[in-house]
């Protein structure tokens, strides 16, 4: 028993990640955190889409599950897994099956590498930005499989169309994903790194996001990504497989309940996830803003007060809400349970003002509120941006944003050894 | 039983034997040319296996910076790409014409 | 971190392969043919792993079991299968494949057994942070040649698919 405990403080007190230090126990845990925080976030985006769209349509979104609707994705999680689950008689079982487990999975491996913080990832790999790039490639495969079973025509437009989309958008977001990688070899010994807690320690010691770097040719290069990250999670104005007007569903027409629920908890994933890439290369991953100008245990304080603040503040909304809540005998557990809700917030603002927490927890904060910004992104476009057609959006990928990429690529790298090739040229 | 608990690169070079023997029966026999394809693939990766095995067996002997195999292994999954491009063109092409994918049934030098 | 359980990885890995590789020579219809590969590729990235061999598994996951299955989808997709389904899957000289292949086999194992003693297993493992940087020094540094080539190569296929594919050029 002591061993045991031992055992789980000994990584307490090292300063790696549980993969790095091979400890399975805590290993586990941060697997179990990641997934945990994972719905969770799944669950809350579904909610803020609905009600943030429904704002940006002068309407009010979801109301009656609970004060304001927030009891709602709850509500749909239920309907989802009671609702009877059906396979058309035609489809192939088990291609049919297996299409949104490969899906869900590709979707979530990939939280394996993301860096949370500087200990704060389930393990480092050497091949990280190589290994998301791939494992989130192979949801296309799970597309094309739900599409392809399902032995109906608008789910086999839908993953012929997602699958050309998503593989044309890959190369180049392929490319400007090198273009960032290339800026972590800028260093003394002249490597770089694939690895995602190595690309952020990069911008650290260059005391730069990479998203400035060279301007503007880390932002260009941001700017690829965030178009075909987009079209890669098949979101609006790029979500032409599943165009409800001209596909009805596209490859997850023929799914219900549990299953079309595990697309949707993929889709979701898949978003978050490669919003982290982005801010991970780009956005200086778990770093705060302005790491190296305000510098000192002034702005360091400051700065670790911002999580506590943030749960303080939605606290704050949740009791302007409760006092706004109807007085009638009906509401009254609703405005109960919202009253709870903040007080719940309130206390974990105040838990993390405890230095202690403080200092473990500030870099997970920023990166998830980078992340977060990301997300809402998503549903400002949703709400904006009209739909592309289909040879548009193939235009785009090949003749726009394959040719900026290779160009900014090539420009990256002559900045990146202009020392060296003004050194060999005028100086030999 | 040492021999089948301790992993050496003879283990791994069965192995690849193994999927190149699946492959070449794949070629041989089947008639479908996508699944001719596919065993074709099945016999590059075979190579690909064993030139890994023995890149991490050369790695011993020559020390850590002997990665050739590795890199050997690289270019051969850059020709499976070409290869299979251009053969599922050639496939496409193919049934364009004579509506059907069995490779016994490209008795035409053109069409 | 060392690897744990090498053995039973190992035979767990190898044995997906061959299950795979015998499912994509045997199924009718030829999605669960590719599904089939798709496995024994991720496998195979997993046994690449085990040969501290990362860059090359995140690159067979990237390029196999992502753009050349998807490549392979697609084609089964745009072809009709309903009719080959019916027919005959083996063609007519699969018995004198199958004695071929045979004697291969014979010929490996031959070889296997009797060249057991010259693969000793004294191999190092390498410092897996290194890999990526050494595989990439050596693609542009000694390989530098066949890296060109290579691309030529792709170019050529690139030039090759579309002017098989298109109906009219």
């Amino acid at each position: 028993m002591h061993a045991f405990i031992q055992y789980i403080q000994s990584y307490l007190d090292s300063n790696q990640t549980p993969g790095a230090a091979g400890n399975v126990f805590w290993a586990f845990i941060y697997i179990l955190l990641v997934f945990v925080g994972l719905s969770v976030a799944v669950i809350a985006m579904n909610w803020l889409e609905r009600k943030i769209l429904a704002h940006m349509q002068v309407r009010l979104g979801p109301m009656r599950v609970g004060p304001h609707g927030l009891l709602q994705p709850i509500a749909d999680a239920l309907k989802l897994l009671i609702k009877e689950d059906i396979m058309p008689a035609e489809a192939d079982g088990f291609v049919f099956w297996v299409a949104p487990f490969i899906v869900v999975l590709a979707a979530f491996t990939v939280f394996v590498v993301v860096p949370f913080g500087p200990t704060h990832a389930i393990t480092d790999m050497n091949i990280g930005i190589l290994f998301m790039l791939g494992v989130s490639s192979l949801s296309v495969l799970g597309i094309v499989m739900a599409g392809w079973a399902s032995n109906s025509h608008y789910p086999l437009i839908g993953a012929l169309r997602s699958s050309a989309q998503m593989v044309s958008y890959e190369v180049a977001m392929g490319l400007a994903v090198v273009s960032a990688i290339l800026m972590t070899s800028l260093n003394e010994q002249g490597t770089g790194t694939l690895s995602m807690i190595g690309i952020v320690q990069a911008q650290q010691t260059q005391g730069m996001w990479f998203i400035f770097k060279f301007f503007p040719l880390g932002l260009i290069a941001f700017f690829i990504f965030a178009v075909a990250m987009i079209a890669e999670t098949n979101r609006a104005p790029f979500d032409l497989p599943e165009a409800e007007s001209e596909l009805t569903a596209g490859f997850h027409t023929e799914y219900s309940g549990f299953r079309w629920s595990l697309f949707f908890l993929a889709e979701y994933s898949a978003m978050i996830a490669v919003s982290s890439i982005a801010v991970t290369l780009w956005l200086g991953g778990w770093l705060r803003p302005f790491p190296n100008f305000l510098t000192g245990p002034t702005w360091d304080l400051v700065f670790s007060l911002f999580p506590g603040f943030t749960f303080l503040f939605l606290a704050g909304m949740c009791f302007y809400s409760t006092a706004r809540m109807p007085k009638h005998p009906l509401f009254r557990i609703q405005t109960m349970g919202l009253a709870g809700f903040g007080a719940a917030l309130a206390l974990i603002g105040l838990v993390l003002f405890h230095p202690q927490v403080r200092l473990r927890i500030e870099d997970i904060y920023w990166f998830c509120a980078k992340v977060a910004a990301f997300m809402y992104l998503y549903i400002w476009y949703r709400g904006t941006f009209p739909r592309y057609r289909f040879d548009q959006l193939m235009k785009v990928g090949w003749k726009i944003l394959l040719p900026m990429g290779l160009g900014v690529l090539i420009l990256t790298a002559t900045v990146g050894l202009w020392p060296l090739i003004k050194q060999t040229i005028w100086h030999p | 039983m040492d021999a089948m608990l301790h992993i050496s690169t003879l283990h791994y070079l069965v192995l690849g034997a193994a999927l190149f023997l699946l492959g070449v029966i794949g070629v041989l026999t089947r008639r479908n040319v996508v699944i001719v394809l596919m065993s074709i693939e099945l016999i590059l990766n075979a190579v690909n296996l064993n030139l890994v095995a023995l890149s991490r067996y050369w790695q011993g002997v020559y020390g850590p910076n002997a990665l050739h195999g590795q890199v050997f292994a690289i270019f051969v999954i850059t020709d499976a790409a070409a290869e299979a491009a251009v053969g599922l063109g050639i496939l496409i092409a193919f049934f364009r014409n004579k509506e059907t994918i069995n490779v016994d049934e490209v008795n035409l030098l053109k069409w | 971190m060392a690897p744990v359980a090498t053995p039973f990885f190992f035979y767990l890995l190898s044995g997906t392969m061959l299950i795979g590789g015998i499912l994509v020579i045997t199924r009718k219809n030829a999605v669960h043919s590719a599904l089939a590969l798709i496995v024994t590729l991720l496998a195979q990235a997993a046994i690449y792993l085990m040969l501290y061999a990362p860059f090359v598994a995140g690159v067979q996951i990237i390029l196999y079991a992502g753009g050349i299955m998807v490549l392979f989808l697609f084609v089964i997709m745009l072809v009709s299968i309903e009719r080959t389904m019916k027919e005959r899957q083996f063609n007519k000289q699969w018995l004198v494949g199958i004695a071929a292949a045979g004697a291969l086999g014979g010929l490996f194992m031959a070889v296997y057994t009797k060249g057991k003693g010259i693969f000793p297993e004294h191999a190092l493992p390498t410092a897996e942070a290194q890999n990526t940087q050494a595989v990439g020094s050596l693609l542009y540094g000694q390989y530098m040649f066949a890296f060109e080539i290579a691309s030529l190569l792709l170019l050529v296929a690139i030039i090759g698919a579309v002017v098989m594919a298109k109906k009219r050029i």
